[in-house]
């Protein structure tokens, strides 16, 4: 009786604009979101606000922020500008978190799906291969590609594509196991749909709330891996980012502790939003925990 | 009914934030007697059980009525006197017993707590205990069984060892919300034949909650229709089926295929309800009124009180009540 | 020729405990226009059975004949024609539609799959088949989740006869239901019957609902039938004592407090009782019962039943 009323009230909207007002409702999500869209537009924007190369060197080099209103956040040991590689920097982790984010999660649902929805010997040869990606630690494989491959955007894209897939790919194997079992499945092949049909249009629109919400995680986790990898020096050396901002000051850490901390707090930032975004997002998919709110 | 109750609740209305499933709802039950509860989903039977029980979810209040369980008010007990009342005095059971039962613990275990909760036995004699209970709920094999995990045992299985949990202490009133729904029909009627014979046996009093007019007949003293949160129709069992008053429950044994009813599709249509209980909500007069072939103007003024229409006999349905011979108050008794 | 014949039928499944044999030699037949009630309770068989009819489930072995032709060997590729022609009504009203689908895609659909029509002859065809199924037009650009019970069951069966199917397996199409709403179900599944000349294979485990709705009633007991009749004939002369204990297991005020009919739990499917798989619940079962698997035999004029003691009320002497 108690699940007819919930039933009775959630059906009162449809499910996505449900889902949405939940969401907004929670306010860590609207803050975390104000956030990322104001990253996205600073990012968008970069080439209007510092239309010059931010590698570029423009001032006396160790300026610290506010010493110079032309140079707000300061200058580094070369003395380029740390606003205009922290504005140019958001491109690169942006682009690199998304890519990599939706090849890997492109490559996790074909992998994922196949395994679920089949089963059987599909299943068991798909899932030995997603073990073998997870039982090898993924960022020494993630060192190793980018290191083999030359360090440019789109092999660091590929290479974190390749790390995180497989993360995916076992949630959307689990998803579509206990889905391919709903009378709705069942039904769709009783009418006479095809595999690609049930798997892409019945099954895979139910599966989606979890994929949704983990990939906003793995965008976090692939800022993190292209920051750490552009620290070590195996980043891409004709772009900057924030990563590669923190590796070209760890030597003046104690003397200029602006240049590491700078493009730091804007990872955090970031990846904590994002985060806190995919908490919110949970929450708000889940109708059960949204309903009793 | 001259007894003095052993269960008195009245005027009982729970409201949740999105409306009021039960609303002024009350019945009676004697000592040792089988009231049936009968209603669809939707109608707040079950809730109704869970408030005697003070175990209503948490987004649930009582907004008004009382429930006096030998003349105590359970609604004013604190919450310590309310849990030796659970278990000891009034015991449950549900639909689902794969549910209820703990996964991870055997029966035995499962019994033996709640005797060492509410009797105080020792590990030893709470075991030797469960055994015996096992025994009485005709469990074959007790001895072998009592150190069985419940995902050993099947859906009538389980639902004896939730008996035997619940009759444990020899609790008075036995609630038992829908017990065979969720099994096979050969095994509902050993259950339900178990119930009355513990009835029996224990002095027990049984309020079933039940959906199933076919049990009501078969097992129930007195029945209590209600329809979406309030009580539609009160009698003795044999006085509902044989002569339904209320428009719903005339319905209600209308509609159902009966096995005993010669009616086949190739000759006749079943009679319809129309609609879904869902219409009452927001109704302001009787619930039933979008689906009542005999709604007046004046049915949706406000929900119609339970009167009584003749000895031991209730209805909330004014238009028929006024067909029927007028009563002698006095003689009723309520 | 009937419309559906099926011959020595065996689902078995492998599971960790074992082969599981849900259904364990079964022979049926469906004519045309014919509604067949197929009865028993959990875990006989009957659902898998139905399933696979319809090749829904592979059968291991035996025959499924529909219309003359064999469908329980052709490829999955091949099956398209035989789809259109048979379909399923399902228990769970509320598993049983895609909640992320309007209902006009779930009716468009199967349509669109089969290349029945253009688009616009679907968009005339799925407004009237939703009337039909006795709901508003309006429901069309709605969710599954704003129907209740019985209304999502309409949609059920309404896609499933929109292809224009010309035998329906029903597996319990209104045991999830409440009983107010059952009976508008049963009148909306006889009208369409009348409408369409559709033959059904009705399955449930409520034998007042099997007893208003089938002109002939299959038994089932643990993958076997064991009794099959017209359905006046099984009502007043129950053969076989499982039948028997089925009718009197359901509640009714003329057995006012009486004891329940037979004592036991069904067996498992994974652990077939050796000779009449009933034998370990019978209360007329003698040796021979648990030595010989006794066959469906014919006990006058349609009316079969495997049992080695057809129609005895007693336990016979033994010899």
């Amino acid at each position: 009786m108690t699940t007819t009323t919930t039933t009775e009230v959630i059906a009162s909207s449809s499910g996505s604009w449900r889902a949405v007002r939940a969401f907004f409702r929670n306010p860590a999500a609207v803050l975390a979101t104000a956030f990322l869209v104001f990253v996205t537009i600073v990012a968008l924007t970069a080439p209007l606000i510092y239309p010059e190369d931010p590698l570029s060197m423009v001032a006396r080099p160790f300026l610290w922020p506010g010493q110079n209103p032309k140079f707000l956040l300061g200058s580094d040991s070369l003395g380029r500008d740390v606003a205009a590689g922290l504005v140019w920097g958001s491109r690169i982790s942006l682009v690199i978190g998304i890519a990599a984010m939706a090849l890997g999660v492109t490559i996790g649902i074909v992998v994922g799906a196949t395994a679920g929805y089949f089963g059987g010997r599909i299943d068991d040869a798909l899932v030995r291969l997603v073990e073998i990606f997870q039982t090898t630690p993924s960022f020494l494989m993630l060192v190793v590609l980018v290191a083999i491959a030359e360090p440019r955007v789109e092999s660091i894209t590929v290479g974190i594509a390749l790390v995180t897939w497989p993360t995916i790919a076992r949630l959307v194997r689990a998803e579509f196991r206990s889905l391919r079992e709903k009378d709705f499945v069942t039904a769709a092949r009783g009418l006479g749909y095809g595999h690609l049909r049930i798997i892409f249009i019945e099954i895979l629109p139910n599966a989606l709330p979890p994929i949704i919400v983990t990939s906003s995680v793995i965008v976090a986790s692939a800022i993190l891996m292209e920051s750490a990898l552009s620290f070590m020096g195996l980043g891409d050396p004709n772009r900057i980012s924030w990563g590669s901002m923190i590796g070209a000051s760890r030597e003046t850490l104690r003397t200029a502790w602006y240049l590491t901390a700078i493009p730091g707090i804007a990872i955090v930032l970031t990846v904590l939003a994002l985060n806190m975004i995919g908490d919110a997002l949970n929450d708000a998919l889940n109708p059960r925990l949204s309903g009793e709110r | 009914m001259s007894k003095a109750p052993l269960l008195d609740v009245s005027g009982l209305t729970i409201a949740f934030p999105g409306g009021t499933p039960v609303a002024d709802f009350g019945f009676r039950v004697a000592a040792g007697e089988t009231v049936a509860v009968v209603g669809e989903s939707g109608s707040g039977k079950s809730l109704t059980a869970l408030a005697i029980m003070r175990l209503l979810p948490r987004t649930a209040r009582i907004a008004t009525g009382t429930v006096r369980f030998q003349g105590r008010d359970l609604f004013a007990l604190p919450e310590p006197e309310m849990r030796k009342v659970r278990g000891r005095e009034i015991a449950m059971i549900f639909q689902e017993p794969m549910t209820s039962l703990n996964p991870v613990l055997t029966v035995g275990k499962q019994i033996a707590e709640v005797l060492r909760l509410h009797e105080g036995l020792s590990a030893e004699s709470a075991r030797k205990r469960a055994i015996e209970l096992l025994d009485l709920v005709r469990v074959a094999d007790p001895h072998r069984r009592v150190d069985d995990f419940p995902h050993r045992l099947s859906g009538g299985m389980r639902q004896r060892v939730m008996i035997a949990m619940a009759v444990a202490c020899t609790p008075k009133l036995l609630i038992a919300d829908e017990p065979t729904t969720a099994l096979d029909v050969t095994i509902q009627a050993q259950v339900l034949d178990l119930l009355e014979s513990l009835r029996r046996d224990l002095g027990m009093a049984l309020m079933l909650i039940t959906h199933d007019l076919g049990i009501v007949g078969q097992w129930a003293d007195r029945v209590v229709v209600m329809y979406a949160g309030r009580g539609a129709e009160e009698a003795e069992a044999a006085a509902l089926l044989g002569d339904p008053l209320h428009p719903y429950t005339r319905g209600l044994l209308a509609a159902s295929p009966r096995l005993d009813a010669s009616l086949h599709y190739t000759a006749g249509t079943l009679r319809e309800i129309p609609g879904s209980i869902s219409s009452a909500i927001g109704e302001p007069g009787c619930p039933f009124v979008p689906r009542c072939p005999l709604a007046q103007p004046s049915c949706r003024t406000a929900p119609p009180p339970l009167m009584p229409v003749r000895p031991g006999r209730l209805l909330a349905c004014p238009p028929v009540a006024a067909t029927l011979e007028p009563i002698d108050a006095a003689a009723v008794g309520r | 020729m009937p419309l559906l014949s099926v011959v020595d039928l065996h689902t078995h499944f492998r599971t960790p405990e074992g082969e599981l044999r849900a259904v364990d030699g079964v022979s049926l037949t469906v004519d045309k226009g014919e509604s067949v009630g197929l009865v028993g309770e959990s875990g006989c068989g009957k659902s898998t059975l139905g399933k696979a009819v319809l090749r829904l489930v592979q059968p291991t072995s035996g025959s499924v004949g529909f219309d003359g032709e064999e469908v329980s060997r052709l490829p999955a590729d091949a099956l398209g024609p035989f789809r259109r022609r048979a379909q399923m009504i399902f228990q769970d009203p509320f598993s049983s539609l895609n909640p992320r689908h309007t209902i006009e895609r779930i009716l468009t659909a199967p349509l669109y799959v089969h290349g029945i029509g253009d688009r616009a002859e679907r968009k005339r065809r799925v407004p009237r088949m939703i009337e039909q199924g006795g709901l508003p037009l309006s429901s069309l650009s709605r969710y599954p989740h704003e129907f209740s019970g019985g209304q999502r069951q309409r949609i059920g069966i309404a896609r499933a006869l929109i292809l224009g199917p010309e035998l329906v397996v029903c597996d319990e199409p209104v045991s999830a239901l409440d009983l107010s709403i059952q009976a508008q179900i049963l009148n909306l599944l006889v009208e369409m019957k009348r409408e369409y000349g559709l033959s059904y294979l009705f399955i449930s485990h409520d034998l007042s609902v099997i007893r208003y709705f089938a002109n002939r009633v299959l038994v089932m007991y643990l993958g076997r039938i064991v009794e099959s009749a017209a359905g006046a004939d099984l009502w007043a002369r129950p053969l076989h004592p499982y039948t028997r204990a089925l009718i009197q297991a359901i509640p009714d005020p003329a057995r006012r407090r009486q004891a329940a009919p037979i004592g036991g739990d069904i067996a498992s499917p994974l652990d077939i009782p050796k000779g009449c798989r009933f034998h370990p619940r019978c209360p007329i079962a003698t040796s021979i019962c648990t030595k010989v698997d006794p066959a469906l035999v014919r006990h006058g004029d349609g009316h079969e039943a495997a049992c080695h003691h057809a129609g005895q009320l007693t336990r016979p002497p033994e010899a």
